[in-house]
């Protein structure tokens, strides 16, 4: 084996931060590059399924995972693409690192940069701090979820779960519901959709989907049925719990009641609609448990299987870039 | 009353029909059947009335919708030995007021679905006139955090008040009335900076400062005005300010409507009826909150109610046994009792003609009930029969021995009137009849 890593595929030119090696949101992406990226995902799919799982497009490659924020299953889905791709990864939490002794993002960047990263993965609590430690490393960054900004992963795993089941997301109706005004989620799926052609509608109570966002192209409804009606995928999003107890929201069970989806409600919209949720779930605040737990409409943890596929597929197209210019 | 052989009928004949939605001021006749009005009109029946109908004579009164009173005090749950709703809807009765809306700052506050369910029920099985829950904006009117505002409206609370107590954080407000867009609510705010009112006991000027008495600045008013109009402009929440007293915060909101805003406010009878100087030898009486002020700001309210920058009257009914007036001025109950003052001290207004009496009815009745969002509050086929009959010229004086309120404490004993309702009718049957007392 020679020292210069195996050629890769050439993407598609681009104008855009995918050109300058980063995945720092999906605002700014263009159709051909989220269609690239999507297919390319699509052929880990089916990969996945294998028993031998282990590729060496990423061999010698080092992918680090810095999460100033907890999670579970985008942490662990990115660790797993990165392993299967053939790099070689580590995670750094928050928890018992340095930046808990007071060292600033920058500083700790620097220090990383230091040890020749070809792939960061960062999460942070704070939007736009992905960007900030994208100007000042080496390497590639991914946006692993940026404060209430953008989390471009989560985006194309759910375009990805709404392709394989309705063919394309041109045309398709698709319904946000919940705490948008805090969502990166969100945002990342608005941008994401708007980009692909489909038609977005914003549901919530008012104080958590701000008209402000009827500025940016998009229906914006607090009447849960009306919001729901005729739509192709409905997405729920998680209510963060510290916004039910009389700030935004007067308690869960009012929340549940107005825009929890149930069968009820969901009855308004598209007999073949499909439910989709980020994760983690609150049963019963959110979501019904049964409408959760339906296999005929729910594809959440299909979500969850086209995730490691969709941060393969970010994976190589990030380091192809890098090697190609 | 005598049972006919078709006694769900009732014609009013002989009457001066006068209804501010309809702009109607024409003598008339109206028929009530199984509790609404079934057909209003000039000239009816001016060849008799159909037969089997129960008649009644207006013998050339004035016949207008029952008048409705946006904000009441009404005692229950919890101050029962001040007021109850059979006793305050009595009262209201005699004062030709057929609706009430209740204050939620009872004891408990009725900020769960349940209290407001109690309401209502207690409404139906004690009062005499209609009762309309409303609700906290608040949680224990604390002004931390919102109450389940939507699901207190499918209950049935027809709009969200922390009652005499002001909700001081903007962000609180913000989100309150953010929140209420959802389903178009109305917020309700008690119009007082709460930390420049804290330490008064009644306006601050010349007045307080002979009496020695702790003031509360006038424009600790139009601060709160001023601040929840912007956050109304944000937001686009439906405000109502209660019981304005004051000629700048009258401005600010004549000049809000003129942009456009969802904003309504209402006046109580006793900040056009009477000035600080009632305020007297220490008549606590007369200590109400927000407190009177001054002549200024009184005739502001007049010209105010003239010109519709103020849409409603409202009594501001606040009974208060003598334990909790009978005190020294500054520890003594804000409010006064005003469910059977209102009317007179309104055509107090006609009178003098400073107010058209179209507009004074508007603010008893159109307004009320477009603001509370009421299917009554007009003489139109089709709507509740809740009426009022009224004298518009004769003269009495009002006294504690008429008050059947539980609690006396008016600021208005021994004032000589002129006007007031003989006859009040509810969903088609009369509640109060003059000339039976």
């Amino acid at each position: 084996m020679t020292k210069a890593a195996k050629p890769l595929d050439n993407p598609i030119p681009s104008s855009s931060q995918l050109a300058e090696g980063h995945l720092l949101g999906i605002e700014g992406l263009n159709p051909l590059e989220i269609g690239y990226l999507l297919d390319k995902a699509e052929g880990y799919v089916d990969h996945n399924r294998q028993v031998d799982k282990k590729l060496d497009i990423l061999k010698g490659r080092t992918q680090i995972n810095l999460f100033y924020e907890n999670s579970t299953r985008t942490r662990a889905s990115f660790e797993l693409a990165g392993k299967r791709m053939g790099a070689d990864v580590i995670n750094m939490a928050v928890e018992g690192s340095s930046i808990k002794k007071g060292e600033t993002l920058i500083d700790t960047a620097m220090t990383l940069n230091a040890m020749q990263p070809d792939i960061l993965v960062v999460r942070h609590d704070q939007s736009g701090a992905v960007n900030l430690l994208a100007q000042k490393v080496d390497g590639a960054v991914i946006n692993g979820g940026d404060g209430s900004h953008e989390h471009p992963t989560q985006a194309l795993l759910d375009a990805l779960t709404i392709r394989r089941r309705k063919g394309t997301l041109s045309g398709l109706t698709v319904a946000i519901c919940g705490d948008i005004a805090h969502s990166r989620v969100a945002r990342s799926n608005i941008h994401l959709l708007n980009i692909m052609g489909a038609q977005v509608r914003l549901i919530g109570p008012p104080t958590l989907v701000p008209k402000s966002f009827e500025r940016m192209g998009l229906e914006v409804h607090h009447d849960m049925r009306k919001g729901l009606k005729d739509v192709d995928i409905v997405m729920m999003l998680r209510l963060q719990m510290e916004r039910m107890q009389g700030s935004y929201v007067p308690s869960t069970n009012e929340y549940f009641h107005f825009w929890g989806l149930d069968y009820e409600k969901l009855s308004a919209a598209k007999p073949d609609a499909m439910i989709m949720h980020p994760g983690p779930m609150n049963r019963g605040v959110e979501i019904a448990t049964d409408v959760a737990d339906d296999i005929d409409r729910s594809a959440i943890r299909e979500q969850v299987e086209m995730g490691v596929a969709v941060r393969m597929a970010c994976l190589e197209v990030l380091c192809a870039q890098r090697q190609a210019s | 009353m005598s049972s006919l052989p078709n006694s769900g009928l009732k014609a009013f004949v002989n009457a001066r029909l006068m209804d501010p939605a309809s702009d109607l001021d024409v003598a008339g006749g109206l028929i009530v059947k199984d509790g609404k009005i079934s057909d209003v009109a000039p000239g009816l029946f001016a060849d008799g009335a159909p037969k089997g109908a129960e008649v009644i004579d207006c013998e050339g009164h004035l016949l207008a919708p029952g008048l409705i009173d946006a904000r009441a005090y009404l005692g229950e749950p919890g101050q029962e030995q001040k007021e109850t709703m059979a006793t305050a809807s009595q009262a209201a009765a005699a004062g030709g007021i057929t609706t009430i809306a209740a204050m939620a700052s009872t004891d408990p506050c009725i900020d769960e679905v349940a209290l407001v369910q109690y309401i209502t029920r207690r409404a139906r099985d004690t009062a005499i006139v209609n009762v309309v829950p409303t609700a906290c904006v608040t949680r224990g009117r604390r002004g931390e955090e919102i109450t389940e505002m939507g699901m207190l409206a499918e209950a049935g609370a027809v709009a969200f008040s922390d009652g005499h107590r002001a909700i001081g954080s903007p962000q609180v407000m913000r989100r309150a009335l953010a929140y209420a867009t959802g389903w178009d609510l109305l917020v309700i705010q008690h119009p007082e900076e709460p930390s420049m009112a804290a330490s008064g006991a009644m306006n601050a000027g010349e007045m307080s400062t002979r009496l020695g008495i702790p003031g509360v600045p006038s424009i600790a008013e139009v601060m709160m005005v001023e601040r929840d109009l912007r956050l109304v402009e944000m937001t686009g929440g439906r405000y109502h300010a209660a019981c304005i007293s004051t000629k700048a915060s009258i401005d600010v909101i004549r000049q809000a409507k003129d942009k456009g805003l969802p904003v309504t406010c209402s006046a109580a009878a006793h900040h056009f009826a009477l000035n600080e100087l009632a305020v007297g030898e220490y008549r606590t009486f007369t200590k109400v909150s927000p407190p009177l002020r001054s002549e200024e700001d009184r005739l502001a309210v007049v010209a105010g109610l003239a010109d519709g920058a103020i849409d409603c009257i409202v009594s501001d009914h606040s009974p208060h046994d003598q334990e909790a007036k009978r005190l020294p001025f500054a520890q003594a109950a804000d409010g006064a009792i005003g469910l059977q003052t209102v009317l007179p001290l309104a055509l107090e207004l006609h009178h003098t003609k400073q107010v058209p009496l179209m507009r004074l009815l508007d603010a008893l009745t159109r307004a009320p009930a477009k603001m509370l969002g009421l299917s009554s509050g007009r003489l139109a086929a089709g709507a509740p029969a809740d009426l009022v009959l009224i004298n518009l010229d004769m003269p009495w004086r009002i006294t504690e021995s008429m008050f059947l309120s539980r609690s006396k404490n008016s600021a208005f004993e021994d004032r000589p009137a002129q006007g007031r309702a003989i006859r009040t009718i509810v969903a088609g049957e009369t509640v109060f009849d003059l000339s039976e007392t």
